[in-house]
């Protein structure tokens, strides 16, 4: 088996770059490579991260501004040759809006940042994201988001749906996906989507922030354990 | 000199702050008028905010050393040894003014300014915390004032990505017109990698680095030195603007820079800007600088040496760098975006010299200005004691209907919709989330742990303000042992009104002299911390409020304890005695609309024997849940850990006690820890071998809080109770919005 090359790209602003580099050198063994944003080459690797928090500071709008980057122009050429990228929390509003994936990140339907812990529903495990998942899982990863009301025309939804590329529902502890379940007022609770391919993930819930038992769970492991089956 | 001066009248000179008697001083040391650059340099250097003139006196009573103290006050932060070469640096600040009259930005720079103090020396921040007080509900600044604070706090904090774990949020009327926003950061360090701001090497560089130096918080320091009045919101150009995106590329910046050797001495520009920057730095060192004030990067176009000297604008630093290593500095902030400028040099002339365009347009001695400026001895008289109320003079409610009345009051209802906006997950180390005694954070990459927690009960305080400095270290040290943290030190955000005002000094001398004493006996010492004077408004003072804000260590991070009830069947421990003290209490406000009485007195020596107590048993793992009794009494912690776990318990009466006071006095040094029962009788064997007072008063299990004699409530319907209350007033709209 030969051993997985991750890449974390690190924009200014980025403040969730070393967490999920934590979790994919805890599933990995070894360290991931973090990518300035400025660089206009990725070394040789086999995922690409883009991480969450708040690149150039959120202004103009989220993710407009990391979309634009040197290091982007590459990510989607990497994307395009089937190297997978998982986005969270901002790095998901960053591939929306480099048009990796349909759709975009709108204020939250309450209008404030929320960060607590919420319940998914895993739509399937067909994919290197989810294959250590089973689908219809319920696993609860955390929040932190004041932009994630995951928005798109009725067309592009159905496209989704049809395709089989929801990735998480938000959902109640028991998999009832619920308006009350739904955190931002993300479109029929969309909390995460794939590309055409599945070889790209969004999602604005951090799967990181709960893959250490000492953190309160370990139900964002197996992403991070899957990627490595699979890409390994 | 400038040639265009305005001329220094009287009211110039008032103005700025200074009394005749200061001024007098200024022309001493000037041995000449000042011009308007220079006598704006006194007036904030001699400010209550920078200067701590009416207080300092009495800050040099508190305790501040102890073996595991690296750096007490004085310096931009508190640093103490944690082991390992590792070192945790904290203070707490207030952004009060600031943030009544533009609540976002002022609360926003307030956890900017604070994140600055820390990461200056050479730690990067791990977490944030907030104690905040705000008017009565009803008042109708309340609620703007509510929602623009805690979005300023959560949008910077969040964007700086460190968490925001902990804090505590008070309403009061006394607050209406002064609210209170005390910001608190921790951060780590390697104690061989610590920077101080002392300057040193005569012809040194001297360097600015991040923003851009606009006009905006210029006085911010007088104003938060003066009292508030009606016309107090036309000082809205006085608040700061914040930029957490660039304080996030600062802190990686300066801490890229820190790992190389360039540093010789680094300060944040805080209060008063560059003036108290960099006198500071050249006080501490002994040095003089000359400065060329065309070289400070400027946002706007004509400033003058008076605006550049005293702009608050906010994330900016200011460095003393190794002669040579310009350029190596200089590519580590042109990476991360930020400006960069050499400003200047130290000189051996002990003195401030500033040109601008050509000309020398200041020329101040540093050592006069900065360490010889006025200390006052300012008149106080003591408070006057309150009577002790007897829980037989309290009228006894029916105890369910008091609880839900207690669990739903301002003070004890859930603050989930303030802790919700806060991002305190993020850097993956936080393993006690807000809502606990205490904020538990990891420190990164090892198996140890930081508690945290921020404590103060200003009514107390107000009561009889030496009890009330003594309760607030206490609860502290209670707050930190319940989570099983070694209570480390201390830093201290005094928040008090007019010291003119004798009764005032009262409070603080008062105040001052109660921590120093808990601090001493628990040892505990005060390494940092921040004085707000002049919190009045039309002549009407706050409650007095010094907020302690504690850290702690956990050796073991998998030995901690929360609040949650774990398991069905657990036996409820009593720990510390209770004789049903309701003066003072929220069962009094909030029942009987009273505040008066005397405050619980606290026993210092049984604080300590009971922490300690408390922390080797959360250490043996013998406790399920711990959890200390404080504002409400007994019954509201129990019901808090049954509304954390969704578990229920029953209670059992107490003979000696009417029974409103069993459950609703707020005696001091008490903490609720469960265990199997066979833990249980170990437990109280231990307790009894301690010299300790302990006894099981229940049992955990069902899905209801059942008291004896007295009646059941569901958990669920005290959850809706206790979550209820502020998001519904928070949705509500204001009569006069």
């Amino acid at each position: 088996m030969k051993s997985l090359k991750a890449a974390v790209i690190v924009f200014p602003g980025s403040n969730c770059d070393r967490d999920v580099a934590v979790a994919l050198e805890a599933a990995m063994g070894h360290a991931p490579l973090m990518v300035w944003h400025r660089e206009t080459e990725l070394p040789p690797v086999d995922l690409v991260v883009v991480p969450g928090g708040f690149s150039y500071g959120d202004y103009l709008r989220c993710g407009a501004m990391a979309a634009q980057s040197p290091v982007m122009r590459e990510v989607r050429a990497r994307s395009a040759s089937g190297t997978p990228v998982l986005g969270i929390c901002n790095g998901f509003q960053i591939l929306t809006e480099t048009g990796l994936l349909p759709g975009a990140l709108i204020r939250n339907a309450g209008l404030k940042f929320i960060c607590k812990d919420v319940f998914l529903t895993v739509e399937t495990a067909d994919s290197p994201f989810t294959r250590a998942y089973t689908a219809g899982e319920v696993v609860r990863f955390p929040i932190a988001h004041a932009e994630g009301n995951y928005f798109a025309d009725q067309e592009t939804l159905d496209r989704l749906e049809g395709d089989g590329r929801v990735a998480f529902r938000y959902a109640t502890p028991d998999g009832a996906v619920t308006e009350a379940a739904n955190p931002n007022g993300s479109a029929r609770n969309i909390a995460g989507i794939f590309n055409e391919t599945r070889r790209v993930l969004g999602l604005m819930p951090h799967p990181e922030r709960l893959a250490d038992p000492l953190l309160g769970g370990e139900d964002g492991k197996p992403m991070f354990h899957g990627l490595v089956e699979a890409l390994s | 000199m400038s040639k265009t001066e305005t001329t220094i009248t009287p009211e110039v000179i008032r103005a700025h702050g200074l009394t005749d008697s200061e001024y007098q001083l200024v022309l001493s040391i000037m041995g000449r008028a000042p011009n308007l650059t220079e006598l704006g340099i006194f007036s904030v250097m001699w400010s209550e905010h920078c200067s701590y003139k009416s207080s300092k006196k009495w800050l040099k009573t508190l305790p501040t050393t102890a073996p595991w103290v690296i750096c007490g006050p004085g310096e931009n932060a508190g640093v103490i040894d944690i082991g390992d070469g590792q070192a945790a640096i904290f203070k707490m600040e207030s952004h009060n003014h600031p943030s009544y009259i533009e609540p976002y930005q002022g609360a926003a720079t307030g956890v900017g300014g604070i994140l600055r103090d820390v990461f200056t020396m050479g730690a990067r921040p791990v977490a944030n915390l907030n104690a905040l007080r705000f008017g009565e509900p009803d008042h109708p600044k309340t609620r703007h004032l509510v929602s623009g604070v805690v979005a300023g706090i959560g949008g910077y904090g969040n964007c700086v990505g460190v968490p925001t774990v902990g804090g505590e949020t008070n309403f009061h009327a006394s607050y209406n017109g002064n609210i209170l926003v005390n910001a608190m950061t921790v951060g780590v360090a390697n104690t061989d990698r610590i920077f101080y701001s002392a300057a040193a090497g005569v012809g040194n560089p001297v360097v600015y680095v991040g923003s851009k130096t606009g006009r905006d918080g210029i006085h911010g320091a007088t104003m938060a030195s003066a009292e508030f009045s009606e016309d107090s919101e036309e000082k809205r150009p006085t608040v700061q603007v914040g930029d957490p995106f660039t304080e996030k590329l600062l802190i990686e910046a300066c801490l890229e820079m820190m790992a190389t050797d360039s540093i010789v001495a680094i300060q944040d520009m805080g209060a008063a800007g560059l003036t108290s920057s960099s006198f500071e730095m050249a006080s501490k060192g002994g040095l003089g600088i000359a400065m060329d004030l065309d070289a400070v990067p400027q946002r706007e176009r004509g400033m003058t040496p008076y605006e550049i000297m005293l702009s608050e604008s906010q994330e900016r630093m200011l460095m003393v760098l190794k002669p040579g290593h310009e350029d190596k500095a200089r590519a580590i902030f042109e990476k991360w975006e930020l400006d960069f400028a050499v400003i200047g040099h130290l000189t051996d002339t002990g003195r401030m010299v500033l040109t601008h365009k050509g000309a020398v347009v200041a020329d101040l001695p540093i050592d006069p200005l900065a360490k010889a400026s006025p200390e006052y001895d300012r008149p106080w008289v003591a408070g006057v004691k309150r009577p002790v109320i007897a829980a037989e003079e309290v009228p006894a409610f029916p105890v369910i209907n008091a609880l839900k009345t207690l669990l739903s009051c301002p003070d004890l209802a859930s603050k989930r919709w303030i802790y919700q906006q806060y991002d305190h997950m993020v850097m993956n180390d936080t393993v006690g989330r807000p809502g606990g005694d205490a904020g538990v954070v990891r420190v990164h990459g090892t198996a140890k742990a930081l508690a945290m927690t921020t404590d103060c009960t200003p009514r107390y305080c107000l009561a009889d303000p030496h009890e009330g400095g003594r309760q607030a270290v206490a609860e502290a040290y209670r707050n930190l042992s319940a989570v099983g943290a070694r209570p480390l030190a201390v830093t201290d955000n005094l928040n008090f009104g007019n010291p003119e005002k004798p009764e005032i000094m009262g409070q603080i001398v008062e105040a001052i002299q109660g921590m120093g004493e808990a601090c001493k006996s628990l040892a505990f010492p005060v390494v940092s911390g921040n004085v707000s004077l002049y919190n009045e408004t039309n002549g009407v003072a706050i409650l007095p409020t010094p907020a302690i804000g504690a850290v702690g260590l956990i050796d073991d991070v998998t030995r901690t304890a929360s609040v949650p009830f774990k398991d069905a069947g657990d036996s409820i421990i009593l720990l510390g005695e209770t004789k049903g003290w309701l003066g003072c209490s929220l069962y009094l406000r909030e029942l009987c609309g009273r505040e008066d009485g005397a405050p619980p007195p606290v026993a210092l020596h049984r604080e300590k024997r009971e922490g300690e107590f408390v922390r080797q048993m959360i250490a043996q793992g013998t406790v399920t849940a711990v959890h200390d009794l404080s504002d409400g009494g007994l019954l509201v912690a129990v019901a808090e850990m049954a509304m954390a776990s969704g578990l229920g318990a029953t209670i059992r009466g107490q003979k000696n006690l009417p029974a409103h006071a069993w459950y609703f006095g707020e005696d001091q040094g008490r903490y609720l820890l469960t265990a199997r029962p066979d833990q249980a009788t170990m437990i109280l064997e231990a307790a009894q071998r301690a010299a300790i007072s302990a006894r099981v008063i229940g049992v955990t299990g069902g899905d209801a809080l059942t008291v004896e004699s007295e009646g059941a409530i569901s958990v669920a319907e005290l959850t809706h109770l206790n979550e209820g209350w502020l998001p519904d007033y928070m949705a509500a709209t204001d009569a006069n919005a």
